[in-house]
């Protein structure tokens, strides 16, 4: 893709001030200089741990918390913006443009407000139809496209399943015709069997709609299944990126091929034989120095704990963060 | 294997204000020590309610059919846990022979009394011990659970622990009473990948060091094919299939479990589109007659499965199925 990304940061970073004195502010870094493409029109996949920063990144896209260091540009071919300066308007502009899907559709949905009325909501609050004729024209119409019976728009969430629920959730991002939406664990909370009719329906209105998605998820084989691309995420920092198929076939930092072989195997025969990672994600107060993975990887050495390694290419569109991938690569029995 | 728990023809239904709601329809298996079951299903399949019923501790409005009929068989003689009335009698199977793990471990514990004293309690009121006794019994278990430094997260709540360490405890605090079932209700759905892996593991470990039987209530078939040694699959109350985990998993029988298997992400087939299982489970409000599945079914064969109940054949043995595809009825 030779166009230009819809979404482009450099040093992208979101720190947050968890009190300190007046020597000095303690800051939380959640995201730190993360650089990220995201082409237009693609399914872009963030994965990693709770505490990885994931979604933090995706609402510091959103303004939905404040960018504090680095750049970040939102550009649909229409309208090109400065995300660290937006403001005004213009903002009130982007939030047409971006919108959010949420993890819990049990949560998300208020209880007291019909199904239209939710699905409405934003086009009375952005004042983008002139009337109550036009709203409900434009309901319906989105309700239809989520697959969404038209009789339930009267009834209240109560009365639906979690994978209606969540259909509606996705009514309600799509009624002001975004061109960037940021998926948020949606199906994490939903059955198997239900998950794969929301994801289906999520990758219909990527091609139909050209809806650039920003898909964030712990769970590597659903986005194995769903995303273009793939970014790996570990405290904050961007480990890995590649396009899908790519980060599959070979992942190159030991991390990415941990969070693969802790998925559990179909096959009752292949137990145990993973590589397992030992211990937790460190807290996002007291970082490790150097490289942020060292306390967990297996192949840790002195350089790793005092240097922080920076993103390298390692294939096409595949870049990766780690001082010994070259190495591992070597070792690895082919 | 000697058997531990049989269940026996389970119906439960809870009495409502808008009627009785059937939740769980004659179910019937078996557990032996040692030996790990996966039970899986859909929310709604009734799974935690036939899980709760082992340890008698469904709401005040469930109603037991009168052929229902739990025995757990301890080192005392058998026990007919559905006769089970007054607090003294249930402890046998609330905590001392059976225990259970929640799904969600920050909502298990209390929050404003530490992990420590909430161990110690419960294995007081399983056993005599001495509260000096049951604080060392507790801290060896949270060590033996891989929680580093014991003694010091001994005093710590529940917030302070991250996900999986909070599981960890709860696992820890479970086992302390050395239960002979152990029920775990999704027990890794809230933890990431890497930490249910760790946490799979020490459950496979614990299996082996104190032999009991592992009722895992789970809907990731990933999770069962790693764990279990059987598996029964629920929908609506009913068990359509059951049997080891390898044929169940490898050559399916039943629609139902061929759908979830269907739609579960494959990572070797990355080409391959999600088949889901179309429609919604049904409120247990509206049971369908005839096979509970037949209205979602890909292969509904036609009148016999509105109408009839397909009885139970075994496929192979020790894998039975219920669908009308195999009773030859509908032909």
């Amino acid at each position: 893709m030779s166009e230009t990304p819809l979404i482009t940061t450099r040093g992208l970073s979101v720190g947050f001030n968890i009190g300190g004195s007046i020597f000095g502010k303690r800051i939380l870094k959640a995201v730190d200089k993360v650089n990220l493409d995201i082409p237009l029109g693609s399914f872009y996949g963030i994965v990693g741990e709770s505490g990885s920063g994931k979604t933090t990144l995706g609402r510091a896209l959103l303004k939905a918390v404040p960018i504090t260091d680095g750049e970040a540009r939102y550009d649909d071919g229409e309208v090109s913006y400065d995300l660290t300066t937006l403001e005004g308007s213009e903002l009130k502009d982007y939030r047409k443009r971006a919108q959010l899907i949420f993890q819990d559709p049990y949560a998300a949905l208020s209880p007291r407000m019909t199904v239209r009325d939710i699905i409405a909501e934003p086009l009375e609050v952005m004042g983008l139809t002139k009337g109550r004729e036009e709203t409900d024209k434009r309901v319906r119409e989105i309700a239809a496209k989520c697959r969404l019976n038209l009789e339930h728009l009267r009834r209240f969430p109560h009365a639906f399943s979690g994978g209606q629920r969540q259909r509606i959730s996705i009514a309600r991002a799509l009624v002001s015709g975004p061109k960037f939406i940021v998926a948020d664990e949606s199906v994490a909370a939903l059955d198997v069997s239900i998950q794969a009719d929301v994801l289906n329906l999520l990758k219909e209105l990527q091609s139909d709609l050209g809806i650039t998605f920003m898909f964030i998820s712990h769970d590597l084989s659903v986005v194995a299944h769903t995303c273009d691309h793939v970014a790996v995420m570990y405290l904050g920092r961007l480990v890995e990126t590649a396009p899908t198929r790519a980060i599959f076939e070979a992942p190159r930092h030991p991390y990415t091929k941990a969070l693969f072989s802790a998925i559990p195997s179909l096959d009752p025969d292949e137990r145990g034989g993973a590589q397992k990672l030992e211990g937790e994600i460190p807290s996002p107060t007291n970082q490790p120095s150097g490289c942020k993975f060292h306390t967990r990887c297996p192949h840790v050495v002195d350089q790793c704990r005092k240097v922080e390694p920076t993103l390298e290419n390692a294939g096409s569109e595949h870049e990766v963060a780690c001082h010994r991938w070259k190495e591992l690569l070597a070792a690895m029995p082919a | 294997m000697t058997a531990l728990i049989d269940v026996e023809n389970l119906t439960l239904q809870f009495r409502t204000d808008e009627g009785l709601v059937t939740a769980v329809d004659n179910v019937s298996f078996s557990v032996g020590k040692g030996e790990v079951m996966g039970l899986v299903g859909e929310s709604g399949s009734g799974k935690s309610v036939t899980a709760k019923s082992l340890m008698h501790l469904n709401a005040k409005n469930a109603v037991y059919s009168p052929e229902s009929k739990i025995t757990l068989h301890t080192e005392d003689g058998p026990v007919d846990v559905l006769s089970l009335r007054r607090p003294g009698e249930l402890k046998v199977v609330r905590g001392g022979a059976i225990s259970m793990i929640f799904q969600e471990p920050m909502a298990s514990f209390a929050p404003a009394v530490s992990i420590g004293k909430q161990m110690v309690e419960q294995l007081q009121l399983h056993s005599d011990m001495s509260k000096a006794k049951a604080k060392e019994v507790s801290i060896e278990m949270l060590d033996r659970v891989g929680i580093s430094d014991a003694s010091s997260r001994f005093k710590q709540y529940a917030f302070e622990l991250s996900g999986g360490m909070r599981q960890r405890a709860m696992i820890a605090m479970a086992l302390s009473t050395r239960p002979k079932l152990l029920i775990a209700d999704e027990p890794t759905t809230a933890l990431d990948v890497t930490i249910q892996a760790q946490v799979l593991d020490l459950m496979k470990d614990l299996v082996d060091e104190f032999h009991m039987g592992i009722i895992f209530i789970t809907h990731d078939l990933g999770v069962v094919a790693q764990t279990a040694d059987k598996v029964a699959v629920m929908y609506l109350g009913r068990l359509v299939e059951e049997g080891p985990v390898r044929p169940v998993i490898r050559d399916a029988k039943h629609p139902y479990t061929q759908g979830l298997l269907a739609a579960l992400p494959k990572l070797d087939e990355l080409d391959a589109s999600l088949t889901p299982v179309p429609g919604d489970i049904p409120s247990p409000l509206e049971r369908p007659p005839g096979c509970v599945f037949h209205t979602r079914c890909p292969k509904y064969l036609g009148d016999v499965c509105r109408e009839k109940d397909p009885r139970k054949l075994e496929a192979e043995p020790g894998h039975a199925v219920a669908c009308h595809i195999y009773t030859g009825e509908g032909s």
